[in-house]
């Protein structure tokens, strides 16, 4: 008994230092947003990319994404008619500076964005202990640096390695859509940077979003369909090989 | 990146969790394991492992008290572990691990040991002097009520008690295999097996360990062995270990059976980085060596020292055979890359945060607590002459 | 009654199982964030907060609003739909600043820059324009031949 109650008395005020910045201030959101009106996702146009990284510097440089660690990352395929399950798969740096000059060969080459894929149903948030990771009311999952206790379940969860924990911080880290860019009505910073237009933020809850246009006449897929995660990152033109 | 292999998701070449996190598994694995053995003397009334009963309760103590240690030291923000009851999400089964592992405690493990000693506590309470005497009397909690009837209601409620605590354990560590097993994402842990083979892992560690433990010190308090006690205690590890083995296989086998998109990449680990810790120390050094020496002892009669000295080696090699199993999947769960194309490596720092010194402190520091406990509470009989004298 | 007596150590241990909690209520109580909850198992407040982190890519709606001419000459040619900041770099400090002159971005040097896309490479797409930038240039800058907001050889540089 005396072992619980001394348990809280040392805690208590660690406790209520770390509280205190929590419970300050509640900024609000821009006021002409409002989260039920969208429902976030993002359409990747594989057959318009170029591998030029521009993207994961984009996102590096707006969201101070530390080295070694990717919100969003470009990967390219090399993949044999032979063997297609075993593809030769490259990634330097995450893509951050394009890559090597590739030569013709007789197997097929292609660029794959990867970010999160922002789940509906997010097997990542569903780990979490706290409630320090979510899916906002318009699609988006976020982490709450404030709230996190840094312990990697979600890392762990993610079957598409989008989250990481973050060297300083020590909370996990992800993509936020650009939350802070969407809200305001902006684009998020991977699809202004996008020189080919292969990355479209989409908003399914907008009927005048060009998205529901492209889903009917395209064939669209999401990574890993297997996984059964609502995934909202639409992929066009996905190679069977991707991983 | 130094240490990867083929192709990984560039997030995905650090490891996320550390050998602290091998450490926490096996460390709840030891204190669910021993609860059971103490519940067969109390519950199913198996006379013969008397001795180990109260030795086991204060053993779980020991590593239950420790157990949340390494998660602490393994979080980036030790100081916010609260929230996990505060704001519980009930979709996760690590923070619905948090009440069951403060239920299992409270309601059950310091609540079935001081029913069990208030007799001598209250006694010691009267006796002792100075700070243990202060100490004794807070865990009187003010009451010295040791009629007979009292003791009665004791150890009725005492077996109420491990009654819920049988299941509790079995929750306890089921819940800890639910942890890894329900992880969709990850082929190595997604199986429903996993909380199963964490119970039985779980027992036969708890087991063997409070074997050993009973053995060593009995030898250091010079002693004799109870070799009924011994023999029965090996014979209960002897079937555990036999079931817990047959899951594992049958796990194995499901996955090279089925082999699905990922078993290609899991099975090079095992024959690559996994081979000695997977297949030499956890199958071959620490589970069928043991298995086949307690197999011998229940097959052919033995003498005395023989057995004795068969028993500490199958205990001895059980306990390294567990801890490699937990390595296995905690750390054998992260070397390979979720798109099932590259490796990665365990570096294991000497004296970082989660490095091997602080393990190997973590290890020991159960041991320290639990000579404590047993200074504190002793679990045998104060005057010596009482032991039995059979044997040896 | 005399069984309550003798189980009465039983009910102090009871009690204080049952004061911890009561304990645990009111630190529960005064430490949960006010906003936990207001949408679902997390702090509302949060997202709030990360919608407030600083912009840094202002936006081409934001750049065109001042260089209508650059936004004109652009959308006559191959690069209407590549954005300001694809090539110049996040320029919201530029934009939101008092003296925007002062916050003026370089001149991205187009020897780097033109080549991280235009470099010819198997695994681009195959109709997407790409060179050797050595035997296409002979060493000379690209900004020689193409101008870059509208490269096109027919759009005004030297034949």
């Amino acid at each position: 008994m005396n072992i619980s109650r001394r348990q809280i008395l040392i805690l208590l005020p660690a406790a209520a230092v770390a509280w205190k910045s929590v419970l300050a201030g509640t900024p609000e959101t821009a006021s002409n947003y409002t989260m039920s009106d969208h429902w976030w996702g993002m359409l990747i146009d594989i057959p318009k990319c170029i591998g030029c990284g521009n993207c994961v510097r984009a996102c590096a440089m707006e969201n101070d994404v530390p080295d070694g660690h990717f919100r969003t990352w470009v990967e390219r395929y090399h993949v044999s008619d032979e063997d297609m399950t075993n593809p030769e798969v490259i990634s330097p740096d995450g893509g951050k500076e394009g890559f090597p000059v590739a030569e013709e060969d007789s197997k097929k080459y292609f660029f794959v964005p990867k970010m999160c894929n922002h789940c509906a149903d997010s097997p990542c948030t569903q780990v979490c202990p706290v409630g320090a990771t979510f899916v906002a009311p318009d699609g988006v999952v976020l982490v709450d640096p404030k709230y996190c206790l840094g312990c990697a379940y979600c890392v762990q969860a993610c079957p598409y390695g989008c989250r990481y924990i973050h060297p300083v911080k020590e909370v996990a880290d992800k993509c936020t859509l650009c939350y802070h860019r969407i809200t305001k009505g902006l684009t998020t910073a991977c699809c202004e940077s996008c020189p080919t237009g292969a990355r479209q933020l989409v908003d399914l809850k907008d009927p005048k979003d060009p998205i529901h246009e492209f889903l009917k006449t395209h064939p669209v897929q999401v990574l890993k369909p297997q996984m059964a995660t609502g995934a909202k990152a639409f992929y066009n033109g996905l190679d069977g090989s991707v991983r | 990146m130094s240490g990867v292999e083929g192709f990984m998701y560039p997030n995905e070449y650090g490891l996320q969790w550390s050998i602290l996190i091998v450490l926490y598994p096996y460390i709840t694995g030891l204190v669910a394991g021993a609860f059971i053995l103490a519940s067969l003397e109390r519950v199913f009334h198996v006379e013969a492992v008397k001795p180990t009963y109260r030795l086991a309760l204060l053993t779980a103590l020991a590593f239950l008290i420790v157990a949340p240690l390494p998660l602490q030291l393994h979080l980036g923000h030790p100081e916010r572990s609260p929230e996990m009851y505060f704001t519980p999400h009930s979709t996760s089964a690590m923070a619905m691990f948090g009440y069951v592992y403060l239920w299992y405690l409270m309601a059950v493990l310091v609540l079935e040991i001081w029913l069990d000693y208030r007799r001598e506590i209250v006694l010691l309470s009267q006796s002792s002097k100075g700070l243990l005497r202060v100490i004794y009397r807070i865990m009187t909690l003010g009451s010295s009520n040791i009629s007979e009837r009292s003791l009665a209601i004791d150890n009725r409620a005492g077996w109420i008690v491990t009654v819920i605590g049988i299941p509790s354990a079995f929750i306890l560590h089921g819940y800890v295999g639910f942890i890894f097993g329900s992880i969709k994402a990850n082929p190595w842990w997604s199986s429903p097996l996993m909380p199963v083979v964490f119970i039985f892992s779980a027992m036969v560690s708890g087991i063997a360990c409070v074997m050993v433990l009973y053995m060593a010190i009995t030898k250091l308090r010079k002693q004799s062995i109870d070799m009924r006690c011994v023999d029965t205690v090996a014979m209960y590890l002897f079937y555990v270990f036999i079931i817990d083995f047959s899951l594992e296989m049958l796990d194995l086998i499901h996955r090279v059976y089925e082999a699905d998109e990922s078993f290609r990449s899991l099975n090079f680990l095992v024959h690559t980085q996994l081979y000695i810790p997977h297949i030499v120390i956890q199958i071959f050094l620490g589970t069928l060596t043991p298995i086949i020496l307690l197999g011998i002892t229940q097959v052919v009669h033995l003498p005395e020292v023989v057995r004795k000295r068969m028993y500490a080696t199958a205990g001895c090699l059980t306990l390294i055979g567990i801890f490699a199993m937990r390595w296995n999947v905690v750390i054998g769960g992260q070397l390979f890359s979720k798109s099932f194309l590259g490796y990665t490596t365990y570096k294991i720092g000497l004296v970082s945060k989660e490095g091997l010194l602080v393990a190997v402190f973590l290890t020991i520091l159960p041991l320290f607590i639990l000579w404590a406990l047993i200074k504190l509470l002793p679990p045998w009989p104060a005057n010596t002459a009482q032991a039995p004298a059979a044997g040896d | 009654m005399s069984v309550f007596k003798d189980a009465g150590h039983l009910f102090r241990f009871a009690g204080l199982f049952v004061l911890a909690f009561l304990l645990f209520l009111v630190i529960r109580h005064f430490v949960v964030p006010p906003s936990f909850g207001q949408y679902g198992h997390y702090r509302g407040a949060a997202m709030g907060e990360i919608a407030a982190r600083p912009v840094k890519f202002a936006g081409h709606e934001t750049c065109e609003a001042c260089h209508s001419d650059v936004a004109d000459a652009k959308k006559a040619g191959k690069h209407a739909h590549v954005n300001c900041e694809a090539c110049h770099g996040p320029q919201e400090k530029h934009a939101t600043s008092d003296d925007p002159s002062a916050t003026k971005p370089p001149l991205p040097d187009s020897a780097v820059l033109c080549v991280r896309c235009h470099t010819a490479s198997a695994a681009k797409p195959k109709g997407f324009p790409q060179v050797n930038p050595a035997e296409h240039s002979n060493g000379m800058p690209c900004d020689t031949c193409h101008k870059p907001h509208n490269p096109g050889m027919d759009a005004g540089g030297p034949k």
